[in-house]
């Protein structure tokens, strides 16, 4: 883990009623690992993000919540520049990562710093084994590979399920432990940031459960970033949650707070089920 | 603090590229150097063939000009040469065989796509993707030991009844006729892949809509898919043509490669395949083998619109087919 | 009008077995031992076979292959992972046109460029022909492949901080893995029984072909020489080359489909 050499920043989880007054009881400070600085955002001439600010608390769950189409996935997949690779995306504002910019960095050493699990569960056709090793191997990782596999299997709660048969083709596995798997995958070159991007979309109850279970967990592990559109997961796993409507970041709160007396009417409307 | 907020001006620019040194430092540029060397190699061949076509019947293209297409002679002793019998020998071949090929392979293709059930389908067309797959000097082989014969002791005669002036003249087995026989079998696999592709993209609502109104299977094919299909079948025909005019093994062993014009079927020929195929390496004089390459290229020119056309109208009718699918 | 069109089907898949049935019928008899070992014998002698067709078939399709598959697989990853889309449409366009030249057209090209200058006929020169007809077929249906790729494993190799052509080489070439072996076998199995680009650049050659220099048998020229020669032997010989030579194009045909139809991998739902 990069964890021990980072610099301290904090910020000041104040973000942005439509008003501009800070939201109450906000915590004065906490340790960020990422602050997003008036993030505009545009396809070709098309904005699909304005102006957005806001932090992700280190070692804590941060939930992007919002109707379709409300830019949450787009905010998220801007933490680690994967909107790049569509042609036409143009970004503009600054995103910082242990208070550097990421948009001035080398972008492989970013993503591998910054690791992301997609929608549907994207495993390699490879064998399980290798899937996991993936990125070691490619960023030359002197670590022994058989214990970091193991290692990431296990904080994926899937090492048990999978011990026996790791050189099985990984699509012979269900498509939850599929998507545990990617979450193994992307835990194995050890990010500090973890994205995820509507990881249960896919799947079904037992199996979003137990990936829900598995993301507090790994709070300890690393800071993780999830876009839901499924307002009780958001509630059951996030420590902060930002509710987005339109491209624009309309509250920013501790989860609770946001989910029990938020402070600007359209969350209130969205929560409580009017819309969306 | 970085709740201050600030934008970063050049923040935006860096947005979208790596730079030029990091993607140098992965192999990303290397590999995209490598790989565009052999992307433009595939460019310089074809320009270089081109050339080389144009370049090495420079003599020909100076002594003869445009007429070359339109003489007759063609003398190796007198130095003289002409390219009519062959651009005759090829057109007739080709046309013979379109006439046999298109109403067949459409047939079968309008069977495969929108009669046969999937698996039927599936399981005839991988049949007839083997036929294409059956090289040109076997067609050869068979037509010259096997069809030639046929055609000289039953099929000719048999022809010679209809009294038609096409079909005079001795029946040497040997000629136009059964290069266009042969021709006609190679080409239909072409035909009825394309025409079966081409018809499976025909919109779903379009037999719907046929069907609904009260016409038959038949009626709703016929009179709404083959129409909608119709540039596209087009553009198959030209491809089998385009394949039947640059056809060289087979039709060199059954023409009968004989310099001349005649209108009867019957009648032995030449093609300009076949006369290159067979006189390239004996061209002794270099005008003689620089007008052959004058055929090369009036050859390769031919094919070259034709596969064009072919491209252009399969493309048109299968954006016809989803423009209409998604409107 | 329908029972026509299904005898229109019946009609040109059948050709495909008489075709089979008339080469085996008629060459089946003369595939012996000798045929793959023995060299052809002089006119007027029977027996012999066509070791040395067999041998230079091996030889020219190699550098064929050496020739085709590298540039066709190579531009194809061009096309689908780095070009833009006009130089695309150039490279295309000319595999397209390439694609579409005929055969013989092909021999007159390689003719000019090898031949004429070395002033012999060659291995080289055939194998250089055939390996230009590999190219456009190797290169559109490669990149075919590729761009079928699902664009959640490039993703996925993306994020974890894979470089683009180590996501190439690690994630994109080994999903279509299949689908480029059928596409290089198809290409192999289509200039295997090319004769027109070799009557001027390999000639032909009644004895063993040392190197890579000199004129060489294969078995599509075989199948042409003794088909329209006068003597009944070399006539029954060059039936049972003509069914060897497409016996081996169809079980090419055959493995590439179903290495093909088992599947490119794709993940599940």
């Amino acid at each position: 883990m990069h964890a021990s050499v980072r610099p301290a920043v904090s910020v000041n989880l104040t973000p942005t009623t439509p008003t501009g007054t800070p939201s109450r009881e906000t915590p004065a400070a906490l340790p960020m690992r990422m602050n997003i600085n008036k993030v505009n955002f545009f396809y070709g001439t098309k904005q699909t993000l304005f102006d957005i600010s806001m932090g992700i608390a280190t070692n804590k769950v941060t939930a992007l919540i919002g109707p379709s189409g409300c830019g949450k996935s787009t905010l998220l997949r801007t933490f680690n520049r994967m909107h790049e690779t569509v042609r036409g995306a143009r970004l503009e504002g600054e995103i910082l990562l242990d208070g550097q910019n990421i948009l001035a960095q080398d972008v492989t050493q970013l993503r591998r710093r910054v690791g992301m699990v997609f929608q549907r569960p994207n495993p390699f056709p490879k064998s399980i084994f290798d899937n996991v090793a993936y990125g070691l191997r490619i960023n030359g990782s002197k670590l022994p590979l058989a214990e970091a596999v193991e290692k990431s299997l296990r904080h994926a709660a899937l090492w048990d399920e999978v011990k026996d048969h790791l050189h099985k083709s990984a699509y012979e596995l269900s498509g939850g432990q599929q998507q545990r798997l990617c979450i193994a995958r992307g835990l194995a070159v050890e990010p500090e940031v973890l994205l995820l991007d509507e990881p249960c979309s896919a799947l079904d109850p037992i199996s979003t459960a137990k990936i829900e279970e598995l993301l507090v967990q790994l709070k300890d592990l690393c800071t993780i970033a999830i876009v839901t559109h499924n307002m009780q997961q958001a509630a059951r796993v996030s420590d902060f949650t930002a509710f987005l409507l339109i491209g624009q970041l309309i509250e920013f709160s501790p989860t609770p707070q946001l989910f029990t007396t938020p402070s600007d009417p359209r969350t209130e409307a969205y929560i409580t089920g009017r819309f969306g | 603090m970085a709740s201050s907020s600030t934008t970063v001006p050049g923040a935006g620019p860096i947005v979208g590229s790596r730079s030029f040194l990091s993607k140098l430092r992965e192999g990303d540029e290397i590999a995209r150097l490598i790989t565009f060397i052999f992307a433009a190699a595939v460019v310089l061949v074809t320009l270089l063939l081109v050339y080389e076509l144009w370049r090495d019947s420079v003599l020909a293209r100076q002594k003869f000009g445009l007429a070359f297409l339109w003489t007759r002679v063609w003398d190796p002793l007198a130095d003289q040469y002409g390219a009519l019998p062959f651009i005759y020998g090829t057109v007739v071949t080709s046309t013979v065989a379109l006439f046999i090929a298109v109403p067949l392979g459409i047939g079968a293709a309008i069977f495969l796509a929108e009669l046969a059930p999937a698996r039927v389908s599936d399981t005839l067309e991988f049949f007839i993707d083997l036929l294409a797959a059956v090289p040109s000097v076997i067609y050869g082989l068979l037509g010259f030991l096997a069809v030639v014969p046929l055609m000289r002791e039953y099929i000719q005669p048999a022809l010679k009844k209809t009294m038609l002036p096409i079909f005079s003249g001795p029946a040497y087995g040997l000629g136009f006729l059964t290069a266009g026989v042969i021709l006609a079998i190679m080409v239909i696999p072409f035909i009825i892949s394309v025409s079966r592709e081409v018809l499976l993209s025909v919109p779903r609502d379009q037999r719907e809509a046929a069907l609904a109104l009260g016409s038959t299977r038949w009626e709703s094919t016929w009179k709404v898919v083959v129409p909608f299909a119709r540039t596209g079948i087009m553009g198959s025909i030209f491809l089998a043509l385009a394949r039947a005019l640059g056809e060289t093994m087979a039709v060199t062993m059954v023409v009968g490669n004989v310099v001349a014009i005649t209108p009867s079927l019957f009648s032995p020929g030449y093609s300009i395949a076949a006369v290159i195929a067979n006189e390239f390496t004996e061209a002794t004089g270099q005008l003689y083998s620089q007008a052959l390459i004058e055929l090369g290229l009036v050859l390769f020119l031919l094919t070259f619109i034709l596969n064009g056309l072919a491209r252009l109208l399969i493309i048109a009718t299968s954006q016809r087919g989803s423009g209409m699918g998604h409107a | 009008m329908l029972t026509m069109t299904g005898v229109c089907a019946f009609v040109a898949v059948s050709v495909l077995f008489l075709i089979l049935g008339y080469l085996v019928y008629n060459g089946g008899t003369s595939i012996n031992w000798n045929f793959f070992t023995k060299l052809p014998t002089p006119v007027g002698e029977t027996g012999g076979g066509m070791a040395n067709a067999i041998v230079g078939s091996g030889k020219l399709l190699l550098l064929a292959t050496l020739i085709g598959v590298p540039v066709g697989f190579l531009g194809a990853i061009y096309l689908a992972e780095f070009s833009g889309a006009k130089t695309a449409f150039v490279v295309r366009y000319a595999a397209d046109v390439l694609n579409g030249v005929p055969s013989i057209v092909v021999g007159i090209f390689a003719y000019a460029l090898i031949v004429a200058p070395m002033g012999h006929f060659s291995t080289l020169a055939g194998g250089f022909a055939l390996g230009i007809m590999m190219i456009p077929i190797t290169l559109r249906s490669t990149e075919d492949f590729l761009l079928a790729v699902p664009k959640a494993l490039r993703e996925a190799a993306m994020a974890l901080g894979a470089s683009k052509w180590k996501t190439i080489a690690t994630v994109i070439v080994p999903a279509a893995y299949r689908g480029i072996l059928t596409a290089i076998l198809l290409a192999f199995a289509r200039v295997a029984g090319e004769t027109a680009p070799l009557l001027f650049t390999a000639l032909g050659n009644r004895y063993w072909s040392p190197g890579w220099n000199h004129p060489v048998e294969s078995l599509p020229h075989m199948v042409f020489t003794y088909a329209i020669s006068p003597y009944e032997d070399w006539r029954r010989q060059a039936w049972a080359a003509g069914l060897v030579l497409l016996g081996l194009i169809l079980v090419i045909n055959i493995l590439a489909r179903a290495i093909l139809s088992r599947g490119i991998a794709v993940p599940r739902s």
